[in-house]
């Protein structure tokens, strides 16, 4: 068994940013553990634009937003090994990892960062009926084949879901000569970014068909087609709506889970909402010691957000492994009118009163609404918004100030208040 | 030297050509699909059956209570997953008690031991997620647990090494009696002969027969659909779960996987096409409707594919299964449930009628034992090093979701009747099998293959056909 201070899981923007932030801030014992060839996660097939807007301030393509994280990374010396695959993390800190130069390895860590990433969801887990030969993708193994590997899954395509991904792929497919006829969406409103909307569907044409499903997947050996219909406020297909768009090839975008299988393993307690672990304000899960940050911990929209939060959880973990005391009691945000969820889940009762991100989901469209957050029955915080939607992740910035009032409170609330939500 | 053409290579033809080789014959198996095990046996509920539900005196009662005795020895010899979890038929009504009695004694008219009837109390120690609603129970302790495509491989790779030929992509269109011999012609012209044909081919075995027998076969193609639920729910239950049958089959079930899923299903629906396997949404929901019955806390949340079979039913209702009005060709049709638990018992028969007709030879070098493909992910640590030592391909994770090494997809690409395309990878690895269906491992599941069969990423089908992955290359 070997001995490490903090192992970080995952090479993605997650991990690279958890793996600076902890070293600048006094660790310099620190392995990332990367499955695959290369640091820089699902970036390295994301060659679109639009990554750094926040954090560098311009428009950088995912692999050269990665290559940022990884020079930094680089600069520093610190070890990372590719091509080695977690099996197991147990709740006493011990990991196990598999790779073909190192066979198999344990290593007890002092604190672990968890920074897996997500997975999409597939075609089982929404009961498309039909046929089940080939042509069906989820979005992002379609993009790993267009834009990693150069091959075209097919060339007429639907579209289900409008998550980012989804939307992406519509446009890369177009380009590459491929013709998408049309993106449907179950809900009334997208799951992804508007600027996607306008950029990659608008722009070209395409049409984004709300409150429709496939409702079939006809062909045998080949997608051949698919039957869409609309569907009523219970989401329940009208049959008599039905419609055949011949098509070879059909892309699912209909959302994303947090990989948390090592979580588990790890004993770490996950929301139900989320699908991700419950982290204080610290980015610490459950288990003393452990930490998530990134797509793990909740599916964000933009990778800036996820090299803020995981810089936090890296400068935590490298706090933690100097000298941290748990902070005893914790204060959990509750989450309600509207809001779905809130990451932290819970804030320590201690006096660290830095500026701090709150990052929530609504979950709904709403219009002319205020977001207000509550300590102890009084308010804190409120923004007024013209709308909010569930494809936009809120991001609210306290002071030191505001979060110190929550820290010293018995209970804290997030609502959506006014407005849609009278 | 005597031939012997199979038609068919699911369970009933693989496993009849393994038993046929411990003869000396030449033997060949004729298959429409591009792999073994695309049939009826690939999708099914995996279940070993005790025997109680068959009609005493029946061919499906005697192979059924024969062949579930063979497992043991058969999952040692040829290294395919098997467990003997026990099955119980679930009660829920008072009036209805009297149907696990019958079912009881049609058990033990059928020679099945170890059943017994246990009080809704007993069930729930047993089983404590089944509904509070149950009242009573059948219990055969007998009921098993197999991958049915697993052991369709190993009787077939186990029958390839011990000298069958297993040729592909060949559907027999035509068998005519000769003065001396048959005439078996296939889809792409060629023509085989044989002193002896057995037709093994499953929903088709009607249109086989009725191409040389006076006396016609009809089978009807009954669909089932099954949904399958991530390992996460595999705490529901241990044992097979069935609520007592109805005339169109043995009726829901919740079942453990040998690889620890639930399965929930089958429907039931009598259908024309014998190639449609598509699934149907309705009959999904209501199979989910069903399986709440048995366990209310499953949840649709869990569902990780759902995927539909053919029982290949045959009119009579029985198996049918012997040499026919037409000497010399043998009928193994109408393999519907218990079919899967039968086969091995009726491959051994059948083997016997066709060595005592063609007086055949004992095949002294046959070698009954077949090691299948260690599978990383259910190795001790200890035992994973040694592998990864051996082969550091066993060191490169290409599923995550089941942990299957690069080195097991290569060894199933490379082995007798290796894997072609990427379901005959997934069929025998489990690449692609979890929770996300093959999102990750696709891309590089089709690299492997490509690699190691020297073919053209473009070449790489699903399932074989025109089911090719990608269209071509990018601009």
């Amino acid at each position: 068994m070997l001995n490490r201070n903090l192992v970080i899981i995952g090479g993605g923007p997650a991990g690279l940013a958890a793996a600076k932030a902890a070293y600048d801030a006094g660790e310099k014992d620190i392995l990332i553990l990367e499955r695959e060839n290369e640091l820089g996660g699902i970036l390295n097939q994301c060659i679109h634009n639009g990554f750094g807007l926040h954090t560098f301030k311009e428009e950088l393509t995912g692999p050269e937003y990665a290559q940022r994280y990884i020079d930094e990374v680089q600069k520093r010396n610190i070890e990372y090994k590719l091509a080695a695959t977690v099996v197991d993390v147990s709740k006493d800190k011990v990991v196990t990892y598999v790779s073909a130069h190192d066979g198999l390895t344990q290593i007890q860590a002092k604190a672990i960062v968890l920074a897996c990433g997500c997975r999409e969801r597939p075609r089982g887990a929404i009961n498309i009926a039909g046929m089940r030969g080939a042509g069906v993708y989820s979005a992002g193994t379609a993009q790993k084949l267009v834009n990693i590997d150069g091959y075209m899954p097919g060339k007429e395509v639907v579209i289900l879901g409008s998550g980012d991904i989804g939307l992406i792929m519509a446009r890369r497919m177009t380009f590459e000569g491929a013709k998408v006829k049309a993106v449907v969406e179950l809900m009334p409103y997208s799951s992804g970014l508007n600027r996607n909307i306008v950029q990659c569907l608008k722009d070209f044409d395409i049409p984004l068909m709300f409150s429709h499903t496939v409702v079939e997947i006809k062909g045998r050996e080949r997608v051949t087609g698919v039957v869409i219909a609309e569907v009523d406020d219970k989401l329940v297909p009208k049959m008599e709506t039905a419609q055949l768009i011949p098509c070879d090839t059909l892309l699912l975008s209909v959302g994303l889970l947090p990989e948390n299988e090592l979580s588990k393993n790890a004993t770490v307690e996950l929301s139900n909402v989320t699908g991700g672990a419950i982290v204080d304000d610290n980015m610490m899960t459950s288990v003393e010691g452990v930490f998530s940050c990134g797509n793990i911990l909740h599916v964000h929209d933009l990778v800036d957000f996820v090299s803020a939060e995981s810089e936090i959880a890296g400068k935590c973990a490298a706090e933690y492994i100097k000298e941290y005391h748990a902070a005893k009691e914790k204060v959990t945000i509750k989450t309600q009118n509207g809001v779905r969820y809130c990451v932290p889940h819970q804030l320590n009762k201690d006096t660290n009163y830095q500026p701090l991100n709150l990052k929530m989901r609504v979950s709904n469209v709403f219009k002319k609404v205020e977001l207000t957050i509550t300590a102890d029955g009084v308010k804190v915080y409120g923004k007024k918004r013209p709308v909010v939607a569930p494809g936009e992740m809120e991001n609210v910035a306290l002071n030191s100030e505001q979060v110190k009032q929550l820290k010293n409170a018995k209970e804290v609330v997030i609502s959506l208040c006014g407005g849609d939500k009278q | 030297m005597k031939k012997v053409l199979i038609i068919g290579s699911g369970i009933t033809g693989s496993a009849i050509a393994r038993e046929l080789a411990r003869y000396q014959a030449d033997i060949t198996v004729l298959e429409r699909g591009n792999d073994v095990s695309v049939g009826t046996t690939k999708a099914n509920s995996g279940i070993v059956h005790s025997g109680f539900d068959a009609t005493p005196n029946t061919l499906k009662a005697k192979y059924n209570v024969e062949g579930n005795k063979m497992f043991e020895q058969l999952s040692r010899e040829l290294d395919f997953p098997f467990r003997r979890n026990g099955s119980l038929v679930l009660c829920f009504d008072e009036a209805e008690k009297d149907g696990i009695t019958k079912l009881y004694e049609k058990g033990v008219a059928n020679g099945v031991p170890q059943l017994e009837i246990l009080d809704g109390k007993q069930v729930r120690e047993l089983e404590p997620h089944v509904s509070d609603k149950v009242v009573c129970a059948l219990h055969a302790k007998t009921g098993g647990l197999v991958s049915p495509y697993e052991m369709n491989i190993a009787y077939a790779e186990n029958a390839c090494v011990n000298g069958v030929k297993f040729l592909f992509e060949r559907k027999v269109t035509k068998v005519a009696k000769k003065a001396k011999a048959f005439e078996v012609t296939c889809d792409n012209g060629e023509k085989y002969k044989a002193d002896v044909v057995i037709n093994c081919a499953g929903v088709y075995a009607d249109d086989i027969n009725n191409m040389v027998c006076d006396k016609k076969l009809h089978i009807v193609p009954r669909k089932g659909d099954y949904v399958l639920m991530d390992k996460t729910c595999g705490y529901i239950c241990d044992h097979t779960l069935f609520q007592q049958p109805t005339k169109m089959g043995k009726g829901v079930l919740v079942t453990p996987t040998t690889h620890g899923n639930i399965l929930v299903g089958p429907t039931a629906l009598d259908i024309k096409d014998k190639d449609d396997v598509d699934t149907y949404s309705e009959q999904l929901n209501e199979l989910f409707n069903k399986a709440l019955k048995t366990v209310p806390e499953l949840t649709k949340r869990t569902i990780i594919t759902q995927f539909s079979g053919l029982r290949a039913h045959e009119d009579g209702g029985d198996f049918v299964v012997g040499e026919s009005d037409v000497k010399g060709f043998y009928n193994v049709a109408g393999i519907e449930s218990p079919g899967l638990t039968s086969a091995p018992a009726i491959a051994v028969d059948i083997a016997k009628q066709v060595a005592k007709a063609l007086q055949l030879a004992a095949n002294d070098s046959f070698v009954a034992t077949r090691k299948g493909i260690p599978h990383f992910a259910t190795l001790s640590n200890t035992e994973r090093q040694k592998l990864i030592d051996a082969n550091p391909l066993y060191g490169k994770i290409v599923c995550r979701c089941e942990m299957v090494t690069e080195g097991e997809i290569v060894d199933s690409i490379r082995r007798p009747l290796g894997a072609t395309d990427m379901d005959g990878v997934k069929r025998r690895t489990r690449a692609g099998m979890g929770r996300c269906q093959a999102g990750f491992c696709t891309p590089r599941v089709m690299e492997i293959i490509a690699r190691e069969t020297g073919k053209d990423m473009t070449e790489i089908t699903k399932c074989g056909g025109k089911s090719n992955m990608v269209i071509g290359r990018t601009k």
